[in-house]
């Protein structure tokens, strides 16, 4: 049997959060951690927690793993249980809703304060805008970012200024838009975030590094726009 | 319920996927108050799992290429019950909206020259067939629609579109006329029950593939739409029609995308023979998805399957290379090495066939406008709702779609909804008011759960559909069997209507949820019992042992569900082509 202790609080019910304990037979076998909280739900379910896809594409189950931030769906038992317990919070930093979901508003006010699309004043092609196969390269590690949460709330400088620090998440996308050479708006998105928080407030901890599910390096984007930044400065 | 909070729009779209958000940048973008009810946050959205691609003439792998050879696949894919209109709309269409998406910004994959990457897919021909495979899927690695999901979101952002994220449709409003004006809507996170009020309520609310045990889709596809419709009296149409995926990574259900095959991969049994060559000579592995996943099962009955208990086939990928796999399928890599514990780098990837689409829906026009039938077996568009995307039935994909050809569908009729509600919002509608009662109807539902004082756990009566599902309307059917699940499922029925709620709190309660969910996923398998159990014959997806044969004097047509009498009815299809004369049925071969 293995010992899970969960993160628990209902605002309706309790005055404050505490940890409830479980045991789940896993049978021996190496499931995700999503599997134990679907199995825990059949047995309570007043346990809430998001999920959707269940591969690690949607970004909906970022949590707290012992100790660790990552994907419920894609994280396997061997890689988070230790001494036969398995501890599940919520992501770190933000308001708790109701006991594994958070309060995602500050995160996603960030990424939309980074103007997360195209623009490209210039008409329209009547077919595609040509891109070479290297300038597509170079979104590669940037798109793929899924909003899952678990780098930004994992970043103490997102924890101390979270209206104020773009994180890891937001830079990250940031950049996506920088890099893509379809994009013509460099100068008015370097402006915007050309401030002592936006993107200086990243001390490069590479907390965000450590645990992107994807393997992206938000870190490494940041250290782009810092160069980007000083370049326009000079 | 007289204190009820009332929000009003323009048009609403009941769920955030690609249809969903496409229809909405539409409407936006022209300046209608346009809102997005989605259940979840919208990157969330099944959409996102798409991975191979959108298949499309856009004349960039063949600069001769042309959209009346990606019609032609399509309705022989069909297996001719696709409406011929809406194939040529959606394919001529097609390269406009695939351009559009790139000009918002879609990290599409390039090709030397600059192109949009395309890759071969499926059922894919030149020539009307008689020019070899084509290689006509739009593709950003083997991620689209995670790009094409975002790209279409971060448009609605720019365009300003109201999104009301984690909030659920639990019913639809029909006024004294039985026009839909709106829906009720619970927001999670509060626990409130809104009136949402519309002149357009469009349902892009998806597919249902959580009815079957195993499934490539995710917990949120419930049918949502499906159930609602149903509930609300209208028909749903090809609803026995489901696709079962070739190759869902075996035990996980965890898609693998027919990219792999259209990249060179392709499929082996115990024997490490290359079976789909003895199926389907000319286009082996890349047979529509129907006649693959026939061909997978049969190997396995005949004994040639894989594994300690012979229950799945290989999918063989290493011949490709290390660097191939890296640069054109990433995401399968990961996917392998995460649920199947197989390193397509270096050995095969064991898959089964698994439920993967649900061609069926709600019956609409090329406008999205959902259409009933009436007495006399004429079309009758219900005013005020709309349908596009999986939830719809166009029909574009007929018996079985083809691979590329679901994102097309989102994007294409998606944008079609939007433009004719627009043009329609322009002109003026003018729909009657709810009455207190007429939304106090909608709340039904609802007022049972919360009500709900015994009953067991909505988990429990879900996996008992899901296994009636999975044994007695898989791949294979029959009709002795298919009675018999019919009866199991009536005996669940009034489970599934008392199932308990026991906690009763507002805040983010999925408990709650997850016990709507399970009414519309009953509703949706009922349905597909009923249908499958009637139409008497094989077609596409649809393969009875008791009925071998393709019986076009009595079943070239649609089948249509009736919620009231639980009956099934026909409707034609549509042969009437603008641009050439109609595509005449045909043995279908690979």
């Amino acid at each position: 049997m293995l010992n899970v202790s969960i993160y628990r609080y209902n605002p309706e019910v309790d005055s404050e959060p505490y940890m409830q304990d479980y045991q789940v037979d896993t049978q021996g076998k190496d499931v995700m951690v999503l599997d134990v909280l679907e199995k825990l739900k059949v047995e309570d379910p007043s346990l809430s927690f998001r999920r959707s896809c269940r591969e690690g594409v949607c970004g909906s189950d970022g949590l707290n793993i012992s100790g660790k931030n990552g994907l419920a769906c894609i994280t396997p038992l061997s890689s988070a249980v230790k001494g036969n317990k398995l501890v599940i919070r919520p992501l770190p930093g933000l308001p708790v809703i109701r006991d594994l979901v958070i309060d995602m508003s500050q995160f996603y006010a960030q990424y939309e304060k980074i103007q997360p699309y195209m623009i490209n004043n210039s008409p329209a092609p009547a077919i595609e805008r040509l891109q070479s196969p290297e300038e597509r390269a170079k979104l590669d590690g940037l798109y793929e970012c899924i909003l899952c949460a678990c780098c930004s709330t994992a970043c103490p400088s997102f924890w101390w200024n979270p209206e104020k620090f773009i994180g890891p998440s937001g830079l990250l996308q940031a950049y996506r838009f920088l890099a893509d050479s379809r994009d013509t708006a460099t100068e008015e998105r370097l402006a915007n975030l050309d401030d002592p928080f936006s993107v200086f407030r990243c001390h490069g901890i590479m907390n965000c590094v450590q645990v992107c599910p994807k393997g992206l390096n938000p870190t490494k984007a940041i250290g782009h726009i810092r160069n980007m930044l000083v370049r326009s400065a000079t | 319920m007289a204190n009820m909070r009332t929000m009003s729009f323009d048009a609403v779209i009941v769920g955030g996927g690609g249809s969903g958000m496409r229809a909405a940048l539409q409407l936006s973008q022209s300046g209608y108050k346009t809102a997005v009810i989605t259940k979840v946050f919208p990157t969330r959205s099944h959409t996102v799992s798409a991975q191979g691609g959108i298949t499309c003439a856009i004349a960039s792998d063949d600069p001769n290429d042309q959209w009346q050879w990606h019609m032609y696949d399509t309705i022989k894919g069909s297996d001719y019950i696709g409406d011929q209109e809406a194939i040529e709309y959606m394919c001529q269409t097609g390269p406009e909206a695939i351009f559009e998406l790139e000009h918002m910004g879609l990290p599409f994959s390039r090709t030397e020259e600059g192109r949009i990457y395309q890759r071969p897919f499926g059922g894919q021909s030149k020539d009307f067939g008689n020019g070899g495979q084509a290689a006509r899927t739009c593709a950003a690695a083997d991620r689209t629609g995670h790009a094409l999901l975002h790209t279409l979101y971060q448009g609605n952002l720019k365009s300003e579109t109201t999104f009301l994220n984690e909030w659920y449709a639990v019913d639809i409003v029909k006024n004294e006329d039985n026009a839909v004006v709106g829906v009720v809507a619970i927001d999670i996170e509060t626990g409130e029950t809104v009136y949402v009020k519309s002149k357009a309520t469009v349902f892009a609310t998806g597919g249902a593939g959580r009815i079957y045990a195993s499934t490539t889709n995710a917990h949120i596809c419930t049918g949502d739409g499906v159930g609602m419709a149903l509930r609300a009296g209208f028909p749903v149409q090809d609803i026995e029609m489901w696709q079962f995926h070739p190759t869902g990574i075996h035990g996980a259900g965890t898609l693998v995308t027919e990219g792999c095959r259209g990249e060179g991969g392709y499929l082996i049994n115990k024997d490490g023979e290359r079976f789909m060559e003895r199926y389907a000579p000319n286009a082996k592995d890349l047979a529509g998805r129907d006649v693959v996943a026939r061909s997978m099962v049969l190997e396995i009955l005949e004994g040639r399957g894989c594994g300690p208990d012979g229950d799945h086939v290989y999918l063989k990928l290493d011949h490709l290379g290390e660097e191939t796999l890296n640069a054109k399928l990433p995401g399968i890599l990961e996917l392998s090495r995460t649920f199947a514990h197989a390193d397509p780098v270096v050995e095969p990837i064991p898959v089964v066939p698994t439920c993967h689409y649900m061609m069926g829906g709600i019956p609409t026009n090329v406008d999205g406008q959902a259409l009933t039938i009436d007495a006399e077996g004429n079309d009758q568009v219900i005013e005020g709702f709309y349908a596009c995307g999986e939830a719809a039935c166009v029909s574009v994909h007929g018996a079985n779609r083809l691979g590329g050809n679901s994102l097309l569908d989102l994007v294409v009729f998606g944008r079609a909804s939007g433009m004719f509600i627009e043009k329609q919002l322009r002109e003026g509608i003018n729909l009657k008011d709810a009455s207190e009662a007429d939304i106090e109807r909608a709340m039904t539902g609802l007022n049972r759960i919360n009500n709900s004082s015994d009953g067991e756990q909505a988990s429990v009566l879900r996996a008992e559909l899901q296994t009636i599902m999975q044994n007695y309307f898989g791949v294979f059917r029959r009709g002795d069997f298919m009675k018999q699940g019919i009866e199991k499922l009536n005996a669940l029925r009034p489970r599934i209507e008392n199932v308990a709620l026991d906690d009763k709190s507002n805040a983010f309660n999925t408990a709650r949820i997850e016990a709507l969910e399970l009414q519309n996923l009953f509703a949706t398998a009922e349905a597909t019992a009923i249908a499958a159990e009637g139409r008497t014959e094989s077609r596409g997806a649809h393969a009875r042992e008791d009925f071998q044969e393709r019986d076009d004097e009595n079943w070239l047509c649609h089948s249509v569900y009736f919620p009231g009498s639980k009956t099934l009815g026909k409707r034609g299809v549509n042969f009437n082509l603008k641009t050439r004369e109609a595509f005449e049925p045909k043995i279908r071969t690979y």
